[in-house]
């Protein structure tokens, strides 16, 4: 199997490559930091993948996305499964009162994923078959005070994942969209941790499994569906009151 | 957050910090203040306060790895792979780890900065005898590689060096090429400590040798034991001959009450078990992990002894007075009513050349006592009888011993304080263990 992973370097990515390296995939890496970059290759390479290619790309960068996309599926071979993981989380005060801030996360968690979708999805068309899947959010299901600039950007790729996901459906080409609760990574270093973490192992072998069973909304750990399922029925005038 | 070893005791508030690389670590330690001393964490499974200070140094996502030949048999990887990932990568490639400590949880970077040691000491040495290379972040945030010829000195001092010259990113390690991975398990039953004593002479030669003892038997049957010794399986399987058993274990939800643990349960977990052993079979096949790890298949078992956690006690003694000094001990404790769950007896093979490592030719006791407070001047007791006996305890299980005691069993404190010095003179990198031993201030 191809699959090729986008923010490679996020440890949920990582956890998830791992898998597949040891399923002997070939994987084609993309992400930001070049090191990081060399050390993932020849970790999965170590753990049984087939091969283990990668390309630095910053994100943010839109324009460049289609080109290296390509060379990517070239130099993969093909692709069966796209997996996109990047992402950041900011800090919400500084979002809240500076527009170019928030822009920026919105590019990062929001827009980039659907620039790379845009660049994607002709390639799953015309081999009418493959995977996409991409990591959103639980923060995308309701607009929290603690998070609402992050929470927007995930649920604007959840949206455009569940139109996609129709849209691609008469071309045989599957869409899954993953929404990890509390994760325990380094992106999140700075929160103290409770019973409802999750380790990024944990939420790769969900993402993996998903994948391979043709899952469409999935959340991971799957509690995270109940406890969502809770905060959505929250009426807006008691959600409004809410702080956490 | 609060943090603890594995034998959660003592406890202590601290700042952890897990860089995700071996960069993002390496500006952490340089733009740290001069007067922060921090310390690494790798698993979490040394049991006393040599992983606790007040800023930790996590080493959870240095968990990849680098480079494996297969032909040469080194491994080259992040210090926070854990040796469990090892073997399961290693061991459907024929390979396995030449030494392993009784948890698979355990990571590279403590292995070597604790100089584990596992049941085959004997005759394989400790774990750094088979660590050809390090990568060592200093407390100038200078990145050395330091081997048996590269900075020798430095090697010597970090291969059981607690962690205090340095916080250490990388390693290369040597497997050793395994036919398949079960072990031919033989036990020999022995009456009386004098009786095992006997029998791990005798058996000597062979590869795995541990014996458990009944630390509550008294009187005539004091020291009564299991030898358990191993060999590596040559005969051939039908199947998954080299497969990593990748086991479910049961996890302990919570502290279990720790007056559950007393005298009379102890007593009758150590006769059941004896008589159970006693009557079984002589000669069995296990798994490697079956046989390696079976405490791994309760995961948290250290909740077991309650909330305030439990305290090991292991230490070893030269072979002359080894007999006599074991017996000592154990009179001891069992004359002040206390008992240990699982006692462990084993023979050390010869002492290697890094400054603070714990084996040293002899036997090795260990023992696990639940936290209480009547239970420290029974240890202060047992600290003399060690040392009258030329002894020495292991610092990855310390979480009591006086520096009185540390500085007279462990000869070279002064030359790895001189290399300290030279590499670490803001003592940069410390513990409350290193405080409490006088090795950092």
């Amino acid at each position: 199997m191809k699959v090729l992973i986008i923010g490679a370097t996020s440890a949920i990515a990582k956890a998830a490559a791992r898998i597949y390296a040891q399923q002997n995939c070939s994987l084609h890496l993309i992400a930001r930091n070049h090191e990081q970059l060399v050390t993932l290759s020849s970790d999965l390479l170590v753990r049984g993948a087939k091969t283990a290619s990668n390309s630095v790309l910053d994100l943010n960068k839109f324009a460049e996305h289609g080109k290296l996309l390509r060379a990517a599926i070239e130099e993969l071979g093909g692709v069966d499964i796209a997996l996109i993981c990047h992402g950041s989380l900011p800090d919400q005060e500084k979002v809240e009162i500076s527009f170019k801030q928030a822009q920026k996360e919105i590019n990062t968690n929001g827009l980039s994923a659907i620039s790379l979708l845009t660049e994607l999805a002709p390639t799953f068309i015309e081999q009418r078959g493959g995977t996409l899947a991409v990591i959103t959010s639980v923060a995308g299901d309701r607009g929290r005070q603690p998070n609402f600039v992050y929470g927007a950007a995930k649920s604007l790729v959840s949206t455009y994942l569940e139109g996609l996901r129709g849209k691609l459906l008469a071309h045989n080409v599957h869409v899954v969209d993953i929404r990890p609760g509390l994760v325990d990574s380094p992106m999140t270093a700075q929160f103290p941790k409770g019973p409802l973490w999750a380790s990024p192992e944990q939420v790769a072998q969900k993402i993996v499994k998903s994948i391979q069973r043709g899952s469409h909304t999935v959340y991971a750990p799957g509690y995270w569906r109940a406890i969502m399922f809770g905060v959505r029925i929250i009426p807006d005038f008691i959600f409004k009151q809410l702080k956490f | 957050m609060e943090a603890m070893g594995w034998g959660r005791y003592p406890k202590a508030t601290a700042d952890l910090s897990e860089p995700a690389d071996a960069q993002s670590l390496q500006k952490f330690v340089a733009s740290q203040k001069k007067s922060a001393s921090c310390i690494s964490r790798g698993a979490g499974r040394s049991y006393g306060d040599s992983a606790l200070a007040g800023q930790l140094l996590g080493s959870r996502f240095l968990d990849s790895f680098l480079a494996l030949d297969e032909q040469q048999h080194t491994l080259r990887c992040g210090a926070g792979v854990k040796l469990g990932d090892i073997l399961k990568v290693c061991l459907p490639r024929g390979l396995f780890l030449p030494v392993l400590p009784g948890t698979k949880e355990v990571s590279v970077g403590g292995a070597i900065a604790a100089d584990v040691h596992g049941k085959n000491h004997h005759r394989d040495g400790s774990f750094c005898q088979h660590v050809t290379q390090i990568s060592l972040v200093l407390a100038s945030g200078e990145v050395v590689s330091c081997s048996a010829t590269l900075n020798p000195e430095l090697f010597r001092a970090s291969c059981g060096g607690m962690g205090l010259t340095g916080a250490i990113v990388e390693a290369t390690l040597k497997l050793a090429p395994v036919p398949i991975s079960y072990i031919d398990q033989r036990s020999l039953v022995a009456n009386n400590l004098q009786e095992c004593f006997a029998h791990i002479e005798d058996n000597a030669d062979s590869k795995y040798s541990v014996a458990w003892l009944d630390c509550l038997a008294a009187g005539d049957s004091l020291g009564r034991s299991v030898l358990y010794l191993g060999e590596h399986s040559v005969a051939k399987n039908r199947k998954s001959d080299r497969k990593y058993q990748d086991r479910s274990s049961i996890g302990v939800p919570f502290s279990t009450p720790s007056f559950l643990l007393n005298k009379n349960s102890m007593s009758l977990f150590n006769m059941t078990y004896f008589s159970l052993q006693k009557n079984k079979s002589r000669a069995s096949r296990l798994d490697y992990d079956s046989y390696f790890f079976p405490l791994d298949r309760l995961s948290n078992w250290n909740r077991l002894y309650g909330s305030k956690g439990f305290l090991q006690y292991q230490f070893v003694l030269p072979s002359e007075g080894a007999l006599e000094g074991i017996t000592t001990v154990l009179e001891k404790i069992s004359k002040q009513g206390k008992g240990s769950f699982l006692t462990v007896l084993k023979k050390f093979g010869e002492a290697n050349e890094n400054l603070l490592s714990f084996p040293k030719s002899g036997y090795t006791l260990t023992l696990d006592f639940k936290n209480e407070a009547s239970l420290f001047p029974l240890l202060d007791e047992l600290d003399q009888i060690v040392l009258d006996h030329d002894g020495r305890l292991y610092l990855a299980k310390d979480a009591r011993m006086s520096e009185a005691v540390f500085k007279a069993s462990y000869p070279n404190w002064e030359a790895f304080m001189a290399i300290k010095a030279k590499v670490d003179p803001q003592n940069r990198f410390a513990s409350l263990q290193s405080n409490r031993l006088g090795l950092t201030t």
